[in-house]
C-alpha cells in the first residue's frame, strides 16, 4: 500500500488525471466566456453544452500523423513536450487541496512551484530552437524576450502574500486569512493580484500577450513544426498551466480551499473559475501588443506596481498592523 | 552586421494571407530592412476568357474577378460598353447601381476592419464587425438574390427593381448600422492596445503615395485626395452630397479612420439615393448584342480604390480586348515599401492595410519581339501626355 499511494497521488489525485479533467473543464469555460463576450455561442455539441470539446480536440490530435522535421534534433524535439508536461503536473502536485498538505507541503515550496512554472517557457524556447525553421526561431526568441519581461513582476507579485503571511509555504499563506481572521488583507493585496493576473496571462501566452505564437505573424511560433501527439502534449501542458496558475493565484490571494473534500473542492472550482473568467475578460478586450511594447509595459508599470505593493505591505508589517 | 540580416519568406501560403502571394523580408533582429514582393500564383486568364465570350457572358465572368468587389468590376465593364454603344441608361437604373455600389463598399470595408483587427489579434472586434457585416449582406441578398455575386448589372441598366417595403427596410438598417459604426470608430481610434499597434506603423508620405500612384482609401489615408466619385463622377455621383474623407496620419491608424468614416458616408449616400429615387424604367428595353467598333476606358471607385477597365470592340458580339486593372496592383508596391522600418510583428497588418486582393490582380504579360516591324515602345512621358490630352478633349478635365 505504501508503494501504491504515492503512485495514486501522482497519477490520479491531485496528479495527472485530476488535473487533466479539471483543466479541460477550465478550457471549456474559458472558451465559453470568450465566445459569449464576442457574441458567439462557443462549443456546443460534444457533451453537455460542448463541455467535452477540449478533450475531443486533444484526442483528435493524438490520432493525427506525427511529423518530425528532417533538420530538427530528433531527441530534443521529442523530449520537450514530455518535459514541459512533467514540469506543470509536478507544480500542480503542490496545490493546497484536500488531504495532501501534510504529504507534500514544506517550508519553501512556493519557490519550487515558481521554478516549475518557469520551466514551460524555457521548454517552449528549446522546442522552437530545436525545430529549426524561421518561424520557430522567431517564436523561440520571442518566448525568451517575453519571459524576461513578465517573470520578475510575476515573482514580485507572488512575494506579497508570502510577506503578509510571513511564510514561504503555500499552505500557510493560503490559510493565513482563516487563522488570523483578518480578511481585509485580501483588500490591500489587490494591486499585486492584478499584476499576478496580467503576468499569468503573459505566461500563458494569451491575448494581449500571445506574441510568441501570434498566428498571423509567425504561424504557430515555437510550435509551428509540432504535430500529432507532441502537439497534443503541448495543448495539455497549456491547459494544466492555466489550471495551476489560476489555482495558485486563488490560493495565495483568496485564502485557499479549506474544508475537506466537498467544500474544499467547491472552493477550488469557484475560485479558479473566477480567475479564469478574469483571464478571459482580459483576452477578449485587448489587441495583441508588440514585443517591444510588452517589455516597456512590464518594466514601466508592472514591476514598479508590484514593488509599491510590496513596500505598502512591508510598512504595514513594520508598524505591527499585520 | 551584414551577416545578421536574415531572410524571412512570407507566403505563398501563410496564415495572414488569404490568397497566395510571396513576400521576402530582410530582417535584422526584429526590424525589417528590406522587402520584395512577387505574385502570380493565382493567374486565371480572365481577360483572355472575356475575348472568347460575348458581352453578356463576359460581364458574368468579370463579376468573378473578385469575391468582394464583384459589383465594381461589372459596373466598370458595363460603363465602358455603354460608352462605346452611346447608351443613355435610365436614371432609376443608375440609382440602383449606386445603391449596390455603396452597399458593396460597406460590406467590403466592414470585412477589412474585421480582418485588420484579426491581424493584430483583436478577435473581439473582428467577431462584432463581421456580425454587423451580415446586416449588409442580408440587404444585398434581399435586393439581388445573392450574397456575393449579385448579377444585378446588365448592359443598359440593372436587372432587378426594389420595392417600397425594401426601401424602408434598408433605411431602417442604415440607421442601426450608423450607430454601430460610430461605436467602431470610437474603438478603432481609442482602444489603447489596438491604437498602440497601428499608430505610426507602415507610414507612407503623401508625396511618395502620389508618386507611386496609390489609389483608394490607402492613398486617402496618406492625405492624397483622390476619389473617382469626386474627380471623374460616373453614374449620378455628381448629384450626391458626400464628403471625401482623408487623413494626414499617413499610417495604418489613418487607414482605419478613413475606412470607418467612409462607411458612414456610404450610409449617407444610400439614404440620399433611396429618398430621392426617381420613378421609371430600370433598364433600356432593347439593347443590341453587337457592339459597334470603338474603345473606351472606364474608371470606377471600387471599395479598394480606382478600378480601371479598358474595352475595345470590333463590331461583333465579342470584345476584342478587355483589360482589368484592379486597385490592389496600384497599391501593392507602395504597401511593400511602407513595411520597411517596421517590426516583424507589423508585417501582416501593414500588408493587409491596403486590403489586398491578389486573385483580382494577377495577370500575365508577355512582350513578343516582332522582328519585322520592331517592338513599339511607348514611354511614360508619351503615355502621360496622351492621357492628359484625351481627358482635356473628352471629359473637360484640366490637369
Amino acid at each position: 500500500m505504501e508503494v501504491v499511494k504515492p503512485l495514486l497521488y501522482i497519477l490520479v489525485f491531485p496528479g495527472f488525471l485530476f488535473q487533466f479533467v479539471f483543466s479541460t473543464y477550465l478550457e471549456w469555460m474559458d472558451r465559453k466566456f470568450y465566445a459569449r463576450m464576442q457574441n458567439r455561442r462557443g462549443p456546443l455539441y460534444t457533451g453537455f453544452r460542448g463541455v467535452l470539446q477540449p478533450v475531443a480536440d486533444i484526442l483528435k490530435l493524438f490520432f493525427k500523423e506525427d511529423i518530425v522535421p528532417a533538420r530538427a534534433d530528433r531527441f530534443m524535439f521529442s523530449l520537450m513536450p514530455i518535459l514541459g508536461l512533467a514540469a506543470v503536473v509536478t507544480a500542480g502536485l503542490y496545490l493546497p487541496v484536500w488531504l495532501f498538505t501534510p504529504y507534500n507541503s514544506f517550508e519553501g515550496d512556493l519557490i519550487v512551484v515558481l521554478y516549475l512554472l518557469s520551466l514551460p517557457s524555457l521548454v517552449l524556447f528549446l522546442a522552437g530552437w530545436f525545430s529549426v525553421s524561421p518561424y520557430s526561431l522567431i517564436g523561440a526568441t520571442r518566448v525568451l524576450t517575453q519571459l524576461f519581461a513578465y517573470e520578475v513582476p510575476f515573482f514580485l507579485a507572488l512575494l506579497t502574500p508570502a510577506v503578509v503571511a510571513g511564510s514561504w509555504q503555500i499552505q500557510k499563506i493560503a490559510v493565513y486569512p482563516w487563522t488570523s481572521g483578518s480578511w481585509w488583507v485580501i483588500g490591500i493585496q489587490l494591486l499585486a493580484f492584478l499584476v499576478a493576473l496580467l503576468t499569468l496571462q503573459a505566461k500563458l501566452e494569451r491575448v494581449p500577450f500571445d506574441i510568441p505564437e501570434a498566428e498571423t505573424e509567425v504561424v504557430g511560433g515555437p510550435l509551428t513544426e509540432y504535430s500529432g501527439k507532441k502537439l497534443a502534449m503541448f495543448r495539455i501542458q497549456k491547459d494544466i498551466l492555466m489550471l495551476v496558475g489560476s489555482a495558485f493565484i486563488a490560493a495565495l490571494f483568496f485564502g485557499g480551499f479549506p474544508g475537506g473534500l466537498w467544500i474544499g473542492g467547491l472552493w477550488l472550482l469557484v475560485k479558479t473559475s473566477i480567475v479564469v473568467f478574469l483571464l478571459s475578460v482580459i483576452r477578449a478586450s485587448f489587441a495583441r501588443i508588440r514585443i517591444d511594447q510588452i517589455v516597456t509595459f512590464s518594466w514601466k508599470y508592472l514591476a514598479p506596481a508590484s514593488l509599491v505593493q510590496l513596500l505598502v505591505v512591508l510598512i504595514l508589517k513594520g508598524n505591527g498592523v499585520l | 552586421m551584414e551577416e545578421s540580416v536574415f531572410r524571412l519568406p512570407v507566403g505563398p501560403q501563410h496564415p495572414f494571407l488569404k490568397e497566395p502571394a510571396k513576400f521576402d523580408f530582410d530582417i535584422q533582429g526584429e526590424e525589417i530592412v528590406g522587402a520584395r514582393m512577387n505574385f502570380g500564383y493565382n493567374h486565371r486568364g480572365i481577360e483572355k476568357g472575356c475575348e472568347a465570350r460575348n458581352y453578356y457572358q463576359a460581364m458574368y465572368l468579370l463579376e468573378r474577378v473578385c469575391g468582394i468587389c464583384s459589383h465594381s468590376h461589372t459596373t466598370a465593364f458595363v460603363q465602358a460598353v455603354e460608352e462605346i454603344m452611346k447608351l443613355e441608361v435610365p436614371k432609376r437604373g443608375l440609382y440602383l447601381r449606386m445603391v449596390d455600389c455603396e452597399l458593396e463598399r460597406l460590406h467590403s470595408h466592414l470585412l477589412w476592419l474585421g480582418v485588420a483587427a484579426h491581424e493584430v489579434g483583436f478577435d473581439s472586434l473582428f467577431m462584432l464587425v463581421w456580425r454587423d457585416r451580415e446586416l449588409v449582406m442580408d440587404i444585398l441578398e434581399k435586393i439581388s438574390g445573392n450574397r456575393v455575386n449579385y448579377a444585378i448589372n446588365t448592359i443598359g441598366g440593372v436587372r432587378r427593381d426594389i420595392t417600397d417595403a425594401q426601401r424602408k427596410e434598408i433605411l431602417g438598417i442604415m440607421k442601426t448600422l450608423k450607430q454601430r459604426l460610430d461605436y467602431y470608430a470610437k474603438i478603432g481610434t481609442h482602444e489603447p492596445s489596438f491604437v498602440g499597434r497601428i499608430k505610426g506603423v507602415g507610414t507612407l508620405s503623401a508625396e511618395r503615395a502620389a508618386e507611386m500612384c496609390a489609389v483608394g482609401p490607402f492613398a486617402r489615408a496618406s492625405n492624397v485626395a483622390t476619389d473617382v466619385r469626386k474627380d471623374d463622377p460616373y453614374a449620378c455621383y455628381a448629384e450626391m452630397d458626400f464628403k471625401l474623407i482623408t487623413s494626414d496620419l499617413c499610417d495604418i491608424l489613418g487607414r482605419v479612420i478613413v475606412r470607418v468614416y467612409e462607411m458612414i458616408e456610404s450610409c449617407t449616400i444610400i439614404e440620399q439615393l433611396l429618398e430621392t429615387m426617381p420613378e421609371g424604367e430600370i433598364a433600356l428595353a432593347k439593347v443590341s448584342r453587337r457592339v459597334p467598333e470603338g474603345a473606351a476606358v472606364s474608371r470606377y471607385e471600387a471599395p479598394r480604390g480606382e478600378d480601371v477597365h479598358f474595352v475595345r470592340s470590333n463590331g461583333t458580339d465579342k470584345p476584342e480586348r478587355v483589360r482589368v486593372r484592379a486597385p490592389t496592383l496600384a497599391n501593392l508596391e507602395a504597401a511593400t515599401e511602407s513595411v520597411i522600418g517596421a517590426y516583424v510583428a507589423d508585417i501582416p497588418i501593414a500588408i493587409a492595410s491596403i486590403d489586398p486582393c491578389f486573385s483580382c490582380t494577377d495577370r500575365m504579360a508577355i512582350v513578343l519581339r516582332d522582328r519585322k516591324r520592331g517592338t513599339r515602345v511607348t514611354t511614360w512621358e508619351e503615355l502621360r501626355r496622351r492621357g492628359i490630352e484625351w481627358y482635356g478633349k473628352n471629359k473637360g478635365i484640366r490637369f
